[in-house]
């Protein structure tokens, strides 16, 4: 990180950025001593239908000239109740409704569903199934980055960065499709394992994948890094200090962009993310431009680790050898008494995980993504909680964006990446 | 032939039921053995006694304490200030409700990130008194994860700054979803939905008066206004003075 550090103090050289910063926007009318033009405060509406607002996310804001005085963000447009249909649902069958919360993501939160009720279960997944889920949750964090990096540019002001990103996530649909059958809702994993082995040739294409990545993000890169208007809008915008992104909850990028070495892969480490070679990049400034900065490093980082999990990944068998959870074969089905009893029971009454709790934590693309799974015994949750990244990542926007400019709201909600369909669930 | 099968509607009628009442019991109790004892666990009953409710180690190494709504406030700020136990992350609050009339669970998620230890507290609330100190002035995070419990279960925060309905809409009329006495598809038949959302005038929404860029939009009683647009002239549903220089008319424009 040391040598992204110096880049970023170049950068900030009074030739290359416009140094615009909010306290001193020049048009604040309260500073203009005018009795008339002081007085008038104006409300003004940002979304629920803006494509600046990165989904149905309405934010009110009075303003004062320029000067955001208040803002007051309404969420729930996209509310589907997921967490109470997974109360009506098999174990399992909760798996579809996990990938459609994340539609950016939609791996990692199959993955982390699954970790949570194998967790509860008390099953430990084959080797080749946790390599897998590792490549599939590292390939889905670039794929959301990727999106967070286009739709970020353009909010900037900037056209081509968003069509490279999109060609790039265009061949990460291709893999999500040629292993799970569909590009975004996935459903990829089952309780014990996946919904099937990798189909052949899927791990060379994702390794080719990644070699070719790297240089579009390194073009990517050359236009946004040292781009004077990207810098001028981004640097010293929506800061916040460490402890304040701690109290407030912050998790992921936005948290690390505060220089909080937080990351769940490190810190509280599963499927042996400790044996893999990788660092965990972190900003110092908080602002805009340090979550560019960080969410730009975590993709090569990713693909490291995807290059590591490639490299290691075993033979053997996908799912769990466990017949309370995983489907005997058919061989075993037609010849064997025990196994049509076991088929019959899961195909009939689902899976039937034990009484007791269960929260598992995943370094997410947004951040901790948790998932709290309260079983009865039944073949239902009785309770399924998602602890959403996003959702906590944007509690903290009015304190962002208040006392600065207008223009400034947009660029700091790009900066959050938040996805509405999970704060909403 | 088609009596016999259940359509998933149907199953969707119902609502969720406790798979077994015996096995549901069993939830609630201990359900490994104290094999490794927690740190925090053992400081926290120290310090407070009987006011540590029950200790539970769920799915093998999760502490779960238990602790009285009276004195959650105390314990969770000696969790989060002690230079031993440092839980300056909340990672999440939320509710567990178990049907059956039993009391409702609010759930803290702490993770120390210095320390790099996590605890769950619980604490368990009566239907008929569901009420627990905010933790807004420990952790600014809780603001949101509260309001959430507050609109899905009904748990009322006290001194929470906000404590308003945050993914159900303001008007919300039906209840709180996440609790097991609420049906799938809501209380209201679908008619009776349809009548409210086209009840609904969507100006009001944009009335500054009403919503407002202060805390006011609570005084607005949807309910009792029938849905029916508010009529601009009487703007009585809160305008301190501060606002009073709103006073443009919000559908001329329209």
């Amino acid at each position: 990180m040391s040598k992204r550090t110096v880049e970023y103090e170049v950068s900030r050289t009074p030739e290359m950025g416009m140094d615009f910063r909010p306290a001193q926007g020049p048009l604040s009318p309260s500073e203009m001593d005018d009795p008339i033009l002081s007085t008038e405060k104006m409300l003004i509406n940002v979304g629920p239908q803006h494509p600046a607002t990165h989904g149905v996310l309405r934010l009110v804001l009075e303003l004062d000239g320029e000067t955001v005085i208040r803002c007051l963000p309404h969420i729930g447009y996209l509310h589907s109740s997921f967490e109470k249909l997974g109360e009506y649902r098999t174990w399992n069958q909760v798996i579809p409704l996990t990938d459609r919360m994340d539609y950016l993501a939609p791996l990692i939160y199959n993955c982390a569903y699954a970790m949570a009720v194998e967790k509860l279960m008390g099953i430990e997944v084959t080797e080749r199934c946790k390599v897998t889920r590792v490549i599939m949750m590292e390939m889905d964090r670039i794929f959301s980055h990727l999106l967070w990096l286009g739709t970020w540019a353009i909010d900037v002001g900037a056209f081509t960065p968003f069509l490279y990103a999109f060609q790039q996530r265009e061949k990460v649909y291709e893999l999500h499709e040629a292993y799970t059958g569909a590009r975004i809702t996935t459903s990829a994993t089952r309780i014990g394992g996946m919904m099937s082995d990798m189909p052949e040739g899927w791990a060379e294409g994702v390794r080719q994948w990644t070699n070719q990545f790297p240089r579009t993000l390194d073009e990517i890169e050359s236009l946004l890094s040292h781009n004077a208007i990207h810098i001028g809008r981004t640097q010293g915008v929506g800061a916040i200090g460490p402890e304040d992104a701690v109290n407030c909850g912050l998790s992921g990028p936005n948290l690390r962009a505060s220089g909080v070495p937080y990351d769940l892969r490190k810190d509280r480490p599963y499927y042996d993310y400790e044996t893999y070679e990788f660092d965990v990049p972190i900003g110092e400034h908080g602002d805009c431009y340090d979550r560019y900065l960080v969410r730009i490093e975590e993709m090569r980082q990713s693909c490291r680790i995807i290059h590591q999990a490639l490299d290691r990944l075993p033979d053997g068998p996908m799912n769990v050898d466990d017949p309370r959870v995983i489907l005997p074969s058919k061989t075993d089905l037609m010849n064997d008494m025990e196994s049509m009893i076991h088929h019959f029971k899961l195909v009939m009454e689902g899976v039937q995980a034990p009484p007791g709790e269960s929260h598992f934590s995943i370094e997410g693309s947004k951040g901790e993504l948790g998932m709290y799974v309260v079983s009865d015994g039944g073949s239902k949750p009785v309770r399924w909680r998602i602890r959403p990244p996003s959702f906590v990542n944007l509690s903290v926007i009015p304190r962002l964006v208040e006392g600065g400019l207008l223009a400034d709201v947009i660029m700091v909600n790009a900066s959050l990446d938040i996805v509405l369909g999970e704060i909403d669930r | 032939m088609s009596d016999e099968r259940p359509s998933g509607f149907k199953e969707v009628q119902q609502g969720p039921e406790a798979s077994d009442p015996e096995a549901s019991e069993a939830s609630t109790a201990v359900t490994g053995v104290d094999a490794e004892a927690h740190p925090t666990v053992d400081a926290a009953r120290t310090r407070f006694g009987d006011a540590i409710l029950r200790h539970e180690v769920m799915a093998g190494d999760e502490h779960v304490i238990f602790v009285g709504p009276d004195r959650s406030y105390e314990i969770l700020e000696w969790l989060k200030e002690d230079p031993d136990q440092l839980y300056n992350y909340l990672s999440d609050v939320t509710a567990v409700d178990y049907g059956s009339g039993r009391p409702i669970q609010v759930v803290y998620q702490l993770y120390s990130i210095p320390l790099r230890h996590a605890i769950r507290v619980k604490a368990e609330l009566p239907l008929s008194h569901l009420e627990i100190d905010s933790v807004v002035p420990l952790w600014k995070a809780a603001d949101w994860l509260e309001r959430e419990v507050y609109d899905m279960f009904g748990v009322t925060f006290r001194n929470h700054p906000d404590l308003r309905r945050i993914l159900m809409p303001e008007a919300y009329a039906e209840g709180h979803p996440l609790r097991k006495d609420f049906p799938l598809r809501g209380r209201f038949s679908r008619a009776e939905q349809t009548r409210r959302a086209l009840a609904q005038a969507p100006e009001d929404y944009y009335v500054p008066e009403d919503y407002g860029p202060g805390r006011e939009f609570q005084k607005v009683r949807w309910q009792e206004l029938g849905g029916e647009p508010e009529p601009v002239e009487t703007p009585e549903s809160g305008d301190p003075a501060d606002e009073s220089e709103h006073s443009t008319d919000p559908h001329e424009g329209a």
